[in-house]
């Protein structure tokens, strides 16, 4: 028989968490909306030029591509462990901080085209590395997710998600190589923040969205893994109770053969 | 070694050349996309030349999922897949031999459907080397990645549905520069064709070594 365990995904230690993602979160919409300032600019000429209030949006979107990143590479990371190791917790883990790579995979996407609209002048923009790269990188995870919901034994299930993952991340390299080849530009630009062209409040704010993303990556990836813990111990007590079913109907064939 | 992947290349091509599954539905098939796509261009001569390459390697992509499908498809039935195993045939062999199989069925079809470009399109060649070499690339990329993901959705009951949205995705960078390649070698754009020759050369040994590597863990539970 297997373990009886609680049928809950919270403890103290992650209601704690939540609550302090929750108010982080509060205080960065409070930050980003009352204290950085629109972003402008005067050139030379005189034109005012810049993002105005769309750079608000970055305080959501940066730490989105970020958590996204994250997402996938732990997926890589603990695809790589599932090999060396082959336990059920690095299977696990591979897909939960896939699927929020996913969900923060989009979240970038839509924040940018939203932003790009406004400050780019487009929704989207085929020739740029970094747009083209995330969104092939979300598909490959899309697939790889597909490939996790399919009905199969745990272990060919696991086995093929380490291959998708592997390949999926060598697959970014590739994309990434070939898009810059085919273009060679992005819109996006490099390193605001190394070269200090960005205003204090805007500095600050975009470093606690990280805090408070990270948090909430956090909070999410400790859910996700306990549900995925509690799925598959479902899964054991159905097959637990099927056999004791199948012993129960052996034993009473024993009995009626016994008869006479 | 490679004689046992010829081995597995000779009968996969085998059943191919007498079943002609290739020639009866998946050429026709190629040549009909090339036809919906002069049609969605609005019967635009101009258009059709410039965006002939395009055109070319996405009716290459879409037809080479059929292509890879069906050689799966082979495999499973009869429990053909299970008397590969126990003949004992190394599976990086199994590997190079079905990838090899799918690519000369792709340089096939690639070869028809270049003929068709040049006829209904109205494309002509200038680099004949890069075009071949081009070509050859990218059918050995794609049937390396294909066979790899071929393998991987095997034996599961949503298999035709999830290859195409697992292998696309995958094989977009031989789209990107088989694309430019034959740009270069119709001489509709300006590109380095030699320089994503080597592009898709890379993909193809990167997706190869990766396929053999691999493909032992996923024979097995097939």
């Amino acid at each position: 028989m297997s373990t009886v365990v609680a049928a809950t995904t919270s403890s103290k230690a992650t209601r704690v968490l939540g609550w302090l993602t929750l108010a982080g979160f509060a205080l960065l919409v409070a930050l980003a909306f009352a204290w950085v300032p629109e972003d402008t600019r005067i050139t030379e000429q005189g034109d005012v030029v810049g993002q105005f209030d769309a750079v608000r949006l970055m305080f959501v979107h940066v730490p989105s591509a970020i958590l996204a990143y994250t997402g996938f590479g732990l997926t890589f990371l603990a695809s790589l462990a599932y090999l060396r190791w082959r336990t059920d917790w690095w299977d696990m883990m591979a897909h939960a901080s896939a699927e929020i790579g996913v969900v923060f995979g989009v979240l970038t996407l839509v924040t940018g085209s939203i932003w790009g609209r406004p400050t780019w002048q487009t929704w989207w923009e085929w020739g740029d590395v970094r747009l083209v790269t995330t969104l092939v990188m979300v598909l490959v995870f899309v697939g790889y997710l597909a490939v996790r919901r399919i009905p199969a034994d745990t272990a060919v299930r696991a086995r093929r998600s380490v291959v998708i993952a592997l390949v999926g991340a060598v697959n970014i390299v590739i994309v990434n190589r070939s898009v810059d080849w085919w273009e060679n530009r992005t819109l996006h630009q490099q390193s605001t923040l190394i070269a200090r062209k960005i205003r204090d409040e805007t500095l600050f704010t975009l470093s606690f969205s990280f805090a408070v993303g990270m948090a909430l990556f956090a909070w999410l990836l400790l859910h996700r893994f306990r549900l995925a813990y509690l799925e598959s111990q479902i899964e054991q007590l159905e097959v637990d109770e099927a056999m004791e079913e199948r012993r129960a109907e052996a034993d009473l064939l024993d009995d009626s053969e016994e008869q006479p | 070694m490679f004689r046992d992947a010829w081995l597995i290349a000779g009968k996969d091509l085998r059943i191919e050349m007498r079943a002609r599954v290739g020639i009866n539905q998946i050429v026709p098939f190629a040549v009909t996309v090339l036809v919906l796509f002069a049609f969605a261009l609005d019967t635009d001569q101009e258009a059709l030349r410039t965006y002939a390459p395009g055109l070319f390697w996405v009716t290459v992509l879409l037809a080479s999922l059929l292509a890879i499908g069906r050689s799966f498809a082979v495999d499973l039935a009869d429990g053909a897949s299970d008397r590969l195993l126990l003949s004992g045939i190394d599976p990086i062999a199994v590997f190079g031999g079905k990838a090899a199989a799918i690519a000369i069925q792709l340089v096939v079809l690639e070869v028809l459907l270049a003929a068709g470009v040049v006829l209904l399109f109205d494309v002509t060649v200038h680099r004949y080397g890069l075009l071949v070499c081009a070509g050859l690339a990218a059918a050995a990329g794609v049937a390396a990645a294909g066979t790899l993901y071929g393998a991987l959705v095997a034996g599961l009951g949503v298999r035709e549905t999830l290859l195409p949205m697992l292998l696309l995705p995958v094989v977009a960078p031989v789209l990107v520069g088989a694309t430019r390649a034959f740009q270069d070698a119709f001489g509709v754009a300006g590109a380095e064709g030699w320089a994503w020759l080597g592009l898709l050369a890379g993909f193809a040994a990167i997706y190869g070594v990766f396929g053999a590597l691999s493909y032992g863990a996923l024979l097995e539970e097939a």
